[in-house]
């Protein structure tokens, strides 16, 4: 896909960096980044299925308006990943549809 | 430079929509004045429920009307999909209305079981709170029970507009947008309208479907339109699974998996904005049923305005002095939206009254 190459963080934004763990995986993400960031620097377009036709979302405003970023984040199900930075140790997952509530 | 129509319906409302595009399907040349952006439509703040279940408590002949609007929901459904190529998700499982307290089961019941003693067609069952846990396994164990009635179902009221738009401007329906209808002049067998904008219109009919608007507008035809707005205020929370499969009265999830949450009413004037306490009411009072619910997140909170008749019920009339000025209003414009499309529109374009809508004038409120 194009957005793969077209994705770069930019020099300033590469300090400290922190360990996040998307979908177990374990990824070293520069500590500046939201969660929707990270993802799309680690290659993850896709951060969620939508609810109806299960068709692929990647985030899309990166800024809190289309809600195409959900993910569960620490156990915390359809967070905007935009609009939360990542921190060391943060559980991220990708979203199935819609969350479970039964 | 003036524009002539056959009819034009002022307000592009749910109710002004559904009957004009009756019209225009039926060949007449319409025109729909509709308000401003910022102008108050309960049509685009709804809660969307095509409900029939203890309306007319006071009024039989208002839960017949009901029913025949909901019995005709389907296919009016279908022709939406069919003409606009929007599906508006309509289904119709059966709603719930759930009781906190074994009183308030009686009381609904008895309610129920009176109506239906007046029109056998109006189906319901009352369920105890065991029973309801099988057919409704969302809620919780603090529901006392619930009526069911098959009779009840629910729509998406934003693509139901959106497709009415569609489907009228499809059979040649004309829309004015920003064309809040000022004065309406009736001439010789004609009526005259001016437009906000400085346009002026002629139509050979007109219909008020202006919802509070009519208010002002009514008099100037011979009519009365003494409406108020209600508010109401509504969440909706975060898309989830698919868990309840039927609407009830106040909580409903939709297809893409939202949950609605309403059913608040203050008398509070023009105001539409929402309020912290009555919001934590309405997530309250829908948390009790549904436990389930406690940790679903909020996205999105608003209110809006009824339009309502001091005795709730719609008026349906044609104007004594100025003939072919019609006045059409309720307080369900989902619910009857079926109804005004079939069975307002022919009436309007010069059928014989439905014997439906016997009790619907305004002289009822006479003093
Ligand atoms: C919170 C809430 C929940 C509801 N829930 C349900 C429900 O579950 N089921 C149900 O059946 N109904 C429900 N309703 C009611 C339903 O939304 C209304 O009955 C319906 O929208 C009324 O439509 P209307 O076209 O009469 O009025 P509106 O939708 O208010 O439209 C009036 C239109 O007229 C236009 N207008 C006004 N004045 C003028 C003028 N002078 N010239 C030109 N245009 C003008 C306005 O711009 C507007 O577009 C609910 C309403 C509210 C507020
Ligand atoms: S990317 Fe649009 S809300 Fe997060």
């Amino acid at each position: 896909m194009p957005t793969d190459l077209l994705f770069k963080t930019l020099p300033l934004a590469q300090q400290t960096t922190v360990r996040i763990y998307i979908d177990e995986q374990m990824h070293e993400v520069p500590g500046t980044l939201s969660v929707a960031a990270a993802l799309l620097a680690a290659g993850h377009l896709a951060c969620r299925t939508t609810p109806v036709g299960d068709n692929e979302r990647a985030p899309f405003c990166m800024m809190g308006v289309c809600f195409d970023c959900l993910l569960e984040i620490d156990g915390v199900p359809n967070r905007q990943g935009c609009m939360t930075l990542v921190r060391d140790g943060m559980q991220v997952r990708r979203m199935q549809g819609a969350r479970s509530i039964a | 430079m003036q524009k002539t129509f056959d009819i034009a319906v002022v307000g592009g409302g749910l109710v002004g929509m559904a009957i004009a595009f009756g019209l225009a399907k039926r060949g007449k040349r319409v025109v729909v004045c509709d308000g401003e952006d910022n102008a108050l439509r309960a049509a685009r703040g709804n809660f969307g429920l095509v409900w029939v279940q203890g309306k007319g408590a006071n009024c039989v002949n208002y839960a017949r009307w009901s029913l025949h609007s909901a019995d005709a929901w389907q296919g009016f459904a279908d022709e939406l999909l069919a003409r606009s190529g929007v599906s508006i998700g309509f289904c119709r499982p059966g709603g719930f209305n759930i009781a906190q307290s074994r009183e308030e089961l009686a009381s609904k019941a008895e309610a129920m079981q009176r109506l239906h003693l007046a029109e056998p067609r109006l189906k319901f069952e009352v369920l105890e709170s065991k029973e309801l846990a099988q057919r409704l396994p969302a809620v919780g164990p603090h529901a006392a029970g619930a009526i069911y009635s098959p009779n009840d179902g629910h729509v998406s009221p934003l693509y139901t507009l959106r497709a009415l738009f569609a489907a009228y401007e499809r059979v040649g329906g004309e829309y004015a947008p920003n064309a809040n209808v000022t004065e309406i002049n009736p001439t010789s067998g004609s009526f005259r309208l001016r437009v906000a904008n400085g346009h002026t219109l002629e139509a050979g009919r007109v219909v008020l479907a202006a919802g509070l608007g009519n208010r002002t507008l009514a008099p100037q035809v011979g009519l009365r339109a003494p409406v108020k707005p209600l508010r109401g205020q509504i969440l909706v929370t975060e898309r989830v699974r698919p868990f309840l499969a039927h609407p009830t009265i106040y909580v409903r999830q939709t297809v893409e998996g939202s949950v609605l949450v309403g059913d608040s009413a203050e008398d509070v004037g023009f105001n539409d904005g929402v309020t912290p306490d009555v919001l934590a009411d309405i997530a309250r009072r829908a948390i009790a049923p549904f436990p389930l619910l406690e940790h679903v997140r909020v996205v999105r909170a608003w209110g809006a305005l009824r339009v309502m008749t001091p005795d709730g019920l719609p008026i349906y009339e044609e104007s004594a002095s100025h003939p072919g000025a019609y006045l059409a209003t309720c307080h369900s414009g989902v619910t009857l939206a079926a109804a005004h499309c079939d069975t307002v529109a022919p009436w309007i374009l010069g059928g014989d009254r439905p014997a439906l809508l016997d009790t619907f004038y305004a002289n009822r409120f006479a003093v």
